[in-house]
């Protein structure tokens, strides 16, 4: 089975709203050509293409069939998509190469979330039957689980306001003074609503070296779902992230991308993770920074390949997530060789 | 190539109908799961992984169904996948999981593909415009028939061709006990009959709109060993996409079809797949796709597929029997209906078809189309080990 490495990243600017279409081809464009440049490869060169979005977000059927438009898939491309985050699109990609069928893979995700309300879309995701006709939105739902660990002792307001102000360098004291946007969170508890895209070039080990002087090796990736019964799970825990953390060999790790779209999913996560003090945790801003949906897993993938790239990082952990209340986690190792 | 031999371990279904009100998703999806559980004798511990399919979730109203999905499908703690590539996304689920084993990442997979579609409106979900795109606004069947026409125009194939493939595949489809559509007695003259719909194409000559769901295990090469009676052995898989529209695009014979076909073909070592291949399930939505992917395929010279039609040589007992189990024109729960023909063809190579048995089923074909003929998944299952 060859080992794969992550060869090329970029991103979409991260904004709050693109004028663009919501099946991405304008953010996809001008990334497809930032990565080619970036590796010296075409799109001749490439093995496998997989993508993640979702059309609940783009307000159609089929967006992904339309975000094929920015690739210039003629001669035709062996290509797949799945309706997640395009974190599991690498996931797949990474399977791809490790049969041996190709030697390289691009993988890409977009979404707008400007077009809809991203908080109401998302109570779309609930059990249709029994939950989603009461429209419990995404960020009422991070509220109750916010809550639930401030009731426990696990956290404090403040250790949330400490999260947010890590990323932007503003004063615990002035954070905690503003008022709650959905109690207990508080705005900069809250990801902000981004459009974007993200790309990643993927190839074997053995063809990566001619493209990247520090390729980032993915030593490990798993991921595991936990039950979307909200109240059949202890949600001041993330099992699967867990589960999947069990698997992998994190020892080492001296810098973690991590996937929380809020405060208190960060610190769900690093102990999750059992990340200690000495981890540089989400250099790039993480979700709080910029969430674009879809591509926000994939990115931490990339913003942690790319400070491997840079020499910035030996070994690093990156994160993504999917679903209510970090339902569904996906961890990947990666390091420098 | 470093890929792991991988195996259909067993198959299951539901009984499809326009609308299944009797179950809930996750009751629909369990039904499938069960049988195919049942007949790859696993028990849930015995599941390492799980990759779901279905076609747009405008279909059903829920977004990214999988999540809410989760408990019912035994995946709670297990790594879970979510694929959709428009119609072929029932194949390309099974494709995905098949990778999950051919990349010696898990022993044992359970992948499962439905639709739904009486939950929510299907042309409610295809009827969205989106800006600066042309509005088909026919439905599937209005996109599609001028495809055919111009194959019927190409080929100067005899009107009847499609007919002669609506009444085998709905008598085929008699013989099997979960199909949507039980027409044992129709004939190609009350095809012939029935309502023009989307001239040429007639409504006998098109598929249903159903609720079902397929399931399939699959496994690496221990667990293809143990399975009684034989487990149907992956011998290629194919995938290929090209943009729905551009300037000089053939959507009758669509070249990402042709170099799906032509890497699946090499990938087995087949060189004439009309001799090679025993039985094969094609995506046939509509009755004259099956002429024109017999040729896209590869199974016979462009503008010949139909002769091989008219010649009865795809009906059970001709010289390559094309969906025994009656096909799309039978049952057509859309995300599911790719993983069906797949799903048909591993039945056929392991002898559990019943009876739409082929005799002597060797080597089988399973195919799916989607989008406007622009995405193909297929793969080939053979009786034997790949190379044996």
């Amino acid at each position: 089975m060859p080992d794969v490495a992550i060869a090329g990243f970029a991103k979409a600017p991260n904004v709050r709203e693109t004028p663009g279409t919501t099946n991405g081809v304008e953010m996809l464009v001008p990334i497809f050509a930032e990565v080619f440049s970036q590796t010296g490869l075409s799109k001749q060169d490439i093995g496998f293409w997989c993508s993640g979005s979702s059309d609940y977000l783009a307000g159609r059927a089929f967006s992904f069939i339309a975000a094929v438009d920015a690739i210039g898939a003629f001669p035709p491309i062996h290509e797949s998509h799945v309706e997640m985050d395009a974190a599991w699109a690498l996931y797949e990609a990474w399977l791809k190469i490790k049969t041996g069928e190709v030697e390289t893979a691009l993988v890409y995700g977009f979404g707008k979330s400007s077009a809809g309300q991203l908080r109401r879309v998302l109570a779309l995701q609930l059990d249709p039957y029994v939950v989603t006709p009461l429209w419990p939105d995404s960020v009422s739902i991070a509220g109750i689980q916010a809550r639930l660990g401030l009731e426990a002792g696990l956290w404090s307001e403040k250790d949330l306001a400490e999260v947010a102000a890590r990323g932007t360098g503003k004063d615990v004291a002035e954070l905690l003074d503003t008022p709650y946007y959905a109690d207990p969170l508080r705005r900069h508890d809250i990801a902000p609503i981004t459009d974007g895209a993200a790309v990643i070039v993927l190839s074997t080990v053995e063809r990566v070296r001619d493209i990247v002087e520090h390729p980032a090796v993915i030593t490990g990736i798993e991921h595991r779902v936990d039950s979307p019964v909200l109240g059949a799970r202890d949600l001041t825990r993330s099992p699967s992230t867990e589960a999947a953390a069990k698997a992998l060999d994190l020892d080492g790790v001296d810098l973690a991308e991590l996937h929380a779209p809020f405060t208190h999913q960060e610190l769900i996560l690093r102990s999750a993770l059992g990340l200690g003090d000495g981890v540089k945790i989400n250099p790039s801003g993480g979700a709080l920074a910029a969430n674009p949906m879809f591509s926000a897993g994939l990115a931490r993938i990339g913003e942690a390949a790319a400070r491997i790239h840079r020499g910035e990082s030996r070994k690093a952990v990156a994160h993504a997530t999917s679903g209510p209340a970090l339902q569904q986690n996906l961890v990947t190792v990666l390091e420098a060789r | 190539m470093t890929k792991q031999l991988t195996a259909v371990l067993g198959t299951g279904q539901t009984h499809h109908r326009a609308k299944r009100q009797d179950v809930s998703m996750p009751g629909l999806l369990r039904e499938a799961i069960d049988r195919a559980m049942t007949d790859a004798q696993v028990e849930w511990a015995d599941i390492d992984a799980v990759v779901l399919g279905k076609a747009p979730d405008l279909f059903e109203g829920v977004m990214m169904p999988e999540l809410f999905l989760a408990d019912s499908l035994g995946a709670t703690g297990k790594p879970l996948l979510r694929v959709h590539t428009a119609g072929s996304v029932g194949g390309s689920t099974a494709l995905v999981a098949a990778s999950l084993i051919q990349a010696g990442v898990h022993r044992r997979v359970l992948t499962v593909a439905y639709e739904k579609q009486s939950e929510s409106n299907a042309m409610w979900g295809l009827s969205i415009l989106p800006p600066f795109q042309m509005p088909v606004g026919a439905g599937a069947g209005g996109y599609f028939a001028p495809h055919v026409r111009s194959y019927i125009r190409r080929s100067g194939a005899p009107e009847h061709v499609g007919a002669i493939v609506a009444a085998k595949d709905r008598r085929n489809g008699a013989l099997n006990p979960y199909a949507h559509l039980q027409q044992a007695d129709i004939t190609v003259e009350s095809v012939q009959k029935s309502q023009m719909l989307w001239d040429p194409i007639r409504y006998d000559e098109t598929c249903p709109s159903s609720d079902g769901a397929c399931a399939m295990v699959l496994g690496d090469e221990a667990a293809g060993d143990a399975v009684e009676g034989g487990a149907a052995w992956v011998h290629a898989t194919a995938m290929r996409t090209e943009p729905t529209t551009f300037a000089g695009r053939d959507q009758v014979n669509p070249r990402a079809g042709q170099e799906a076909a032509a890497a699946l073909w090499a990938e087995a070592g087949i060189t004439d797949p009309m001799s090679e291949v025993d039985v094969a399930e094609i995506y046939v939505p509509f009755s004259w796709f099956e002429p024109m992917w017999l040729e896209n395929l590869g199974f016979a010279p462009e503008g010949e597929g139909w002769k091989v039609t008219e010649a009865g040589e795809t009906a059970i007992g001709g010289r390559l029997p094309c969906n025994p189990s009656g096909g799309v024109l039978s049952s057509n729960p859309i995300g599911a209906s790719g993983m069906l023909r797949f799903s048909e063809a591993a039945k056929q190579v392991m002898g559990r078809a019943g009876d739409y048995q082929v005799d002597g089923a060797r080597r089988a074909l399973g195919h799916a189309y989607g989008g406007g003929s622009q995405y193909f998944s297929m793969w080939l299952v053979g009786s034997e080990k790949p190379g044996s």
